[in-house]
């Protein structure tokens, strides 16, 4: 079939002055935050105090959800970013800053060099054709009444695209669309005789799609994909995966794709970023970050997806606790709530042993797991021959009291101040680089467990 | 384990009669379930193993009907069928009543957990409230003793500090919370088996961790069975004790859940295993199944599987292999629905191999009646 519309369309593009090549940066993020304006209280009930404790009365006051804080990384032209997170870590509200559709609160992102904020509207909405989506739920993204030709064409149509095409052959632009629509329909693996026909009569799969054709039909250079095959049954995710792949193949192009589901961003990333509560804490090249992970969030995540092979059973490592609320998040490193390797305080000289013990209980305490009858039960429970002494001792054997007096927060306040606050993990926000052992590529995590590697940069 | 199951299912037969036809949406399943054991039933969407799964304990919703087959659990029918005087079936006089289902059974002693936890909960009471309630009604205590009971429940699920949360709205309960919550109503009243639809499925996967590893203390404590119905290979691998592969209406293969894995006798489970990407592995290149389900509505001919089965032979097409053990001699029991074992005898060897009909996967037929591609299965049987 006529390769020409689909071709021309690239070539044009190829001799384009803002060409970036492959391999190099091709849309930059720097310091990306974004903060909403909360007022209401309806996410009262899950509210944390800074201390990872709930409070025990919903609060109308006006707050800051910081649901992306200061997000800095390059997105390589043809490769495929993985970003990978469980849901309310700010994924999707990263996603949607980096294309403008949301502004952002704080930083910029550059694309081909340009930063978008900086551009005019009009500008802006040219520069759209090259970074397109595509959402979770390809049902809702299409419009029930339209067939899928002219949702196809739609953002051809938008764009003015082939009308200046047009003048020079015997075809209007909207044939010459037409002709690109089934042709695309074609590369995504429909019948492009299927041209006439409603969304409703096509599978979840196959809804997906069209969506990818709708995407591509603008000839773009990044591609946004949100939770693509999230909802699809496994067999079907395959199918969609693989053209997925082809298509980047064929077109060039560059993928930011978000998932909850590692075994997805295992399969089609390049490097994968990991997402916690609107912070990247670690990122790398596929192959360096799910065989040498290192940060604690990134080991719990691998530690909990159960694998299809049942010799592989029950070696999980179970996190423990809930993720706490974006508004007015954990200090410093914001996974230091649940983490299992939250770094002792300097002025305490414990051993590993006694420093588990303590964290253990100093958990246990703020999520008030347990109960508590008599002070010899509770040290047998959480410090068996490990009690440890001087001053951590005394914090201790007084939040022991305090709880078998029935003064939980007391006691957990005591414990949060001690054993907590004074931690690196709650007072710095850590980033550091690591030596890669798979590939060469840079790996980042954000953990004060490597303060001590010398940074190459 | 012991010898005698404690749910038995014999050909359970589940139809929707919908204007655009019957739809066969359980078509014949046996299994079984013994004590103590995690019994799965894994299937993509439109397999039927949620239809499977409220057959049980007959909560099968408008237009959908039990036609026939047998349910026993501790030798009591829920479900039983016999040829009237007609030669039409119905259900026998034994069956139990649907008073008897809802007093004796449902909650007592089959306990359901679904996977969206705000249809279970009442979303202007409070969390202890409603399970204080359940208890009260369930067990026969008075308000104080079964208010003592829910919070150590809570605290057994692990919520944390229960008496103060006991007063909260199921809507200030994150989601992992509110499954804690249904796990421990569904097991206030000490039930022999729980039927859990899909209970992770909608949770991230630290907190299904989390559920899991609760199902497994649990399981140990009290020694509870469980219906485990998932989509999830991993989930399956990770709990379940022995496997029901459902596919169109059909227990395509029934084995421990280490046979299913690693000795397949079924080409759909092979082929599901086969698309999946691994968290533990880095896949290259995916293995799709060619073409889409089709619907219950108007099945394949011969296997069900045969418009995308890679090893279909034109035998396939002609012939319904019903599920059978396939297993050694002096092997575990495992059963499938699969004309390429031995124990079947229908020539799958000299029969010559069948064109894939399912299409190449991208041009598959659309989920409308009118393909040509749907219709590949014209004639049942
Ligand atoms: S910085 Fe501290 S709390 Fe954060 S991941 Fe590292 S060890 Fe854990
Ligand atoms: S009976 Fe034939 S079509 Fe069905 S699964 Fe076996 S080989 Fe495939």
């Amino acid at each position: 079939m006529s390769e020409s519309v689909l071709g021309e369309e690239v070539s044009a593009d190829t001799v384009s002055a803002d060409e970036v090549a492959f391999g190099e940066t091709l849309v930059e993020l720097d310091g990306l935050t974004k903060h909403f304006k909360s007022e209401r209280g309806y996410l009262a009930g899950l509210r944390f105090k800074r201390d990872g404790t709930t409070l025990p009365r919903p609060t109308y006051e006006r707050t800051d959800v910081q649901a992306v804080d200061d997000v800095s990384f390059e997105i390589e032209k043809g490769e495929t970013l993985g970003l990978v997170g469980e849901s309310g870590c700010g994924k999707s509200t990263l996603a949607r800053t980096i294309l403008q559709l949301v502004e952002p609160s704080e930083g910029a992102v550059y694309f081909k060099g340009e930063n978008l904020a900086e551009l005019s509207g009009e500008e802006l909405r040219s520069k759209r054709k090259d970074m397109q989506m595509i959402f979770q739920d390809p049902q809702s993204s299409l419009n029930p009444r339209m067939k899928v030709g002219p949702i196809v064409e739609e953002p051809m149509k938008a764009h003015g695209m082939f009308e200046e095409e047009a003048k020079e052959t015997d075809k209007s632009a909207a044939e010459l669309r037409e002709e690109r629509a089934r042709e695309l329909l074609e590369k995504v693996g429909l019948d492009p005789q299927h041209y006439n026909r409603y969304p409703h009569a096509f599978s979840g799969g196959q809804r997906q799609r069209v969506n990818l054709a709708r995407a591509l039909s603008v000839n773009p250079d990044f591609i946004v994909c949100d939770e693509p095959t999230s909802a699809l049954d496994a067999s079907i995710q395959a199918q969609v995966l693989n053209t997925m792949r082809d298509l980047q193949e064929e077109f060039g192009l560059t993928y930011l794709f978000i998932s909850h589901d590692l075994s997805v961003i295992r399969h089609i990333s390049d490097r994968v970023a990991v997402m916690y509560l609107g912070h990247i804490v670690e990122l790398a090249n596929k192959e360096e970050l799910f065989e040498n992970p290192q940060h604690p969030y990134t080991e719990s995540l691998l530690g909990a997806i159960p694998v299809p092979d049942p010799r592989k059973a029950g070696q999980r490592q179970i996190l423990r606790g809930d993720v706490p609320s974006p508004i007015d998040p954990p200090s410093g490193c914001r996974f230091h709530t649940r983490c299992p390797h939250l770094i002792a305080p300097e002025e305490y000289d414990l051993t590993d042993e006694e420093w588990n013990a303590v964290r253990e209980f100093v958990r246990a305490v703020m999520r008030r797991t347990f109960e508590a009858n008599s002070e010899e039960q509770v040290r047998e429970r959480f410090f068996d021959g490990t009690h440890p002494g001087g001053d951590a001792g005394d914090v201790v054997d007084e939040a022991i009291s305090r709880i078998v007096l029935d003064e939980w927060e007391t006691a957990n306040e005591l414990l949060q101040e001690s054993f907590v606050q004074p931690s690196i993990c709650a007072s710095e926000r850590p980033a550091y680089f690591v030596e890669p052992e798979h590939g060469t590529g840079e790996h980042f995590a954000a953990c004060h467990l490597h303060r001590d590697e010398p940074q190459t940069y | 384990m012991s010898s005698e199951p404690l749910l038995q299912v014999r050909n359970l037969t589940t139809q929707f009669f919908t204007e655009e036809g019957t739809v066969r949406a359980v078509d014949g399943i046996s299994f079984d379930v013994y004590e103590g054991e995690i019994a799965g039933i894994v299937g993509e969407s439109g397999a039927g193993k949620s239809v499977a799964a409220q057959s049980i304990v007959r909560l099968v919703e408008e237009p959908g009907e039990i036609v026939d087959g047998e349910v026993y659990f501790k030798g009591e029918p829920i479900v039983e069928f016999e040829e009237d005087d007609d030669g039409d079936l119905a259900p026998t006089d034994a069956m139990l009543t649907n008073e008897e289902m809802r007093r004796n059974i449902r909650g007592r002693e089959i306990a359901i957990i679904f996977q969206d936890p705000m249809e279970s909960l009442n979303p202007v009471y409070t969390v202890g409230g409603q399970l204080r309630e359940f208890i009260e009604i369930n067990r026969e205590v008075g308000t104080s003793e079964a208010k003592a009971i829910a919070v150590d429940m809570l605290r057994e699920v692990g919520i944390p500090d229960p008496e103060s949360r006991y007063d909260e709205y199921p809507h200030q309960f994150s989601g992992g919370m509110r499954q804690r919550v249904l796990i421990a109503m569904a097991l206030a009243c000490e039930p022999s088996l729980i039927i859990a639809d899909e209970p992770t499925t909608a949770l991230d996967v630290t907190v299904e961790a989390q559920i899991l590893e609760l199902v497994d203390e649990l399981q140990e404590k009290y020694g509870t069975s469980f219906i485990w119905v998932t989509h999830d290979m991993g989930v399956v691998a990770e709990i379940c004790d022995r496997v029901n592969v459902m596919y169109l209406g059909e227990v395509v293969e029934q084995a421990e859940v280490d046979d299913l894995f690693h000795d397949s006798h079924h080409p759909y489970t092979e082929a599901l295993l086969a698309s999946l990407p691994r968290p533990d592995q880095t896949v290259e290149e995916l293995n799709p199944i060619e073409g889409v389900m089709p619907e219950a509505i108007n099945p394949p001919s011969g296997c069900r599987f045969h418009p995308r089965c890679p090893e279909a032979r034109e035998v396939c097409a002609r012939i319904h292999p019903d599920n059978r053990d396939v297993s050694e001699a002096g092997e575990r029991t495992h059963r499938a629905a699969c004309f390429r074992n031995d124990a079947f005898d229908v020539g799958y060897d000299e029969s010559p191999p069948l064109e894939m009909t399912a299409g190449s996967g991208f041009s598959a037929g659309l989920t409308g009646e009118t393909d040509a591609e749907a219709e590949s299965g014209g004639e049942a049987e």
